[in-house]
């Protein structure tokens, strides 16, 4: 005979299910400014500025909350976050030597 | 005397003598937490490529409304991708990528839903909220398939070269949008993400059949969901910035 595994079911937890919609509605619309901006404002360091903060913006909410970073203890999230220093260092890095090959070549 | 010394070794516990755990996760979600943390880096490693490789081309300078397609500067995405389903030859820039992304950060909500309803042990809604899940993931590949498609297959006009060779559509050879690289960082960069995305159905597809015989409610816990939901949020979380930095920029 198949073994009878009792579980205890909970109720929706009605606060938490909210705010993840919210969260979900913040992504969306944030999106939607972007391909709003993407159309009206003229090409520049200034757009792309402004989409690479929506795009941080759009990251901390699904990271913190989605992923539930922020409710972990301290060490784990600097843990996850301190090594990404490396890639900041690489987007520096590999930009100016694409602009020296742009001068070289051009 | 012996009485105390035996409660002094319970209560100051040897914190190098094992048991503890300072992170307060299981080794099971700490272990994605750092796969994921590699594979962010493997990301950004195309990612900045992209970066580099753009920089190192001359950028498209005239008026936006003239804008040509050439091999001899990188193009402007959104002059590219102005294609969607059914809509043949209507211009509407990055409306298909931004429906794509949509999905994806609705198929993240659908699993978070499942996180939530596998910490109250609800069976049934697990197994709903993975469903629609999949469904997210499966409707994301297709879309992607059909981007794909049209982006091998190319526009009518075409690109005319110099020799008066006509060139349509893509490949990693050749390209009708732009210098050849452009074309070889979107099949890397978007397939290496459409890889990430199917293996993250297959992964969804093999707990939605745990949940639904039962596994976990014999295990006593949802937490496979979890880490599943890590990965998953992971694959929304890299396609938020590869439609920053591929699509908008």
């Amino acid at each position: 005979m198949e073994q009878v595994v009792a579980v205890e079911v909970k109720p929706v937890n009605k606060k938490k299910v909210k705010k993840l919609w919210k969260i979900a509605l913040i992504l969306g619309i944030i999106t939607a400014i972007e391909f709003v901006m993407a159309f009206t404002l003229p090409r520049g360091s200034l757009l792309y500025a402004g989409f690479i903060g929506l795009t941080l913006v759009k990251a901390f909410y699904i990271v913190s909350e989605f992923m539930h970073l922020k409710y972990e203890v301290k060490a784990l999230i600097w843990s996850i976050l301190l090594p990404i220093i490396f890639v900041i260092w690489l987007i520096v890095a590999l930009l100016a030597e694409g602009g020296s090959i742009f001068k070289a070549l051009y | 005397m012996e009485v105390t010394a035996s409660v002094d070794t319970e209560t100051q516990k040897n914190i190098w003598g094992g048991g503890t755990s300072p992170l307060k996760a299981s080794y099971g979600k700490i272990m994605m937490w750092f796969f994921l943390l590699s594979d962010a880096f493997t990301f950004s490693g195309l990612l900045i490529t992209y970066g580099f490789l753009r920089y190192s081309y001359p950028a498209y300078t005239g008026p936006a409304d003239a804008f040509r397609t050439s091999q001899d500067y990188w193009p402007i995405p959104e002059k590219i991708f102005d294609a969607v389903p059914f809509l043949h030859g209507v211009h509407l820039p990055l409306l298909f990528v931004g429906l794509m992304t949509f999905i994806l950060i609705l198929s993240s909500v659908t699993m978070v839903l499942a996180v939530e309803a596998g910490q109250r042990m609800d069976r049934n809604d697990v197994t709903k909220w993975m469903l629609w899940t999949i469904v997210g993931g499966l409707a994301f590949l297709g879309c992607q398939a059909w981007e794909w498609s049209h982006f091998i297959a190319g526009t009518e006009e075409g690109m005319v070269l110099s020799n008066g060779v006509i060139v349509n559509g893509a490949n990693l050879q050749i390209n009708e949008y732009g210098p050849p690289l452009f074309a070889s960082l979107f099949f890397f960069i978007t397939g290496f993400h459409g890889t990430h995305v199917a293996s993250g159905v297959l992964l969804n597809v093999i707990i939605f059949y745990n949940v639904v015989v039962g596994t976990y409610d014999k295990r006593g816990h949802y937490e496979m969901v979890e880490k599943v939901g890590l990965y998953w949020h992971f694959v929304d979380l890299v396609w938020v910035f590869v439609f920053t930095f591929f699509y908008l920029i």
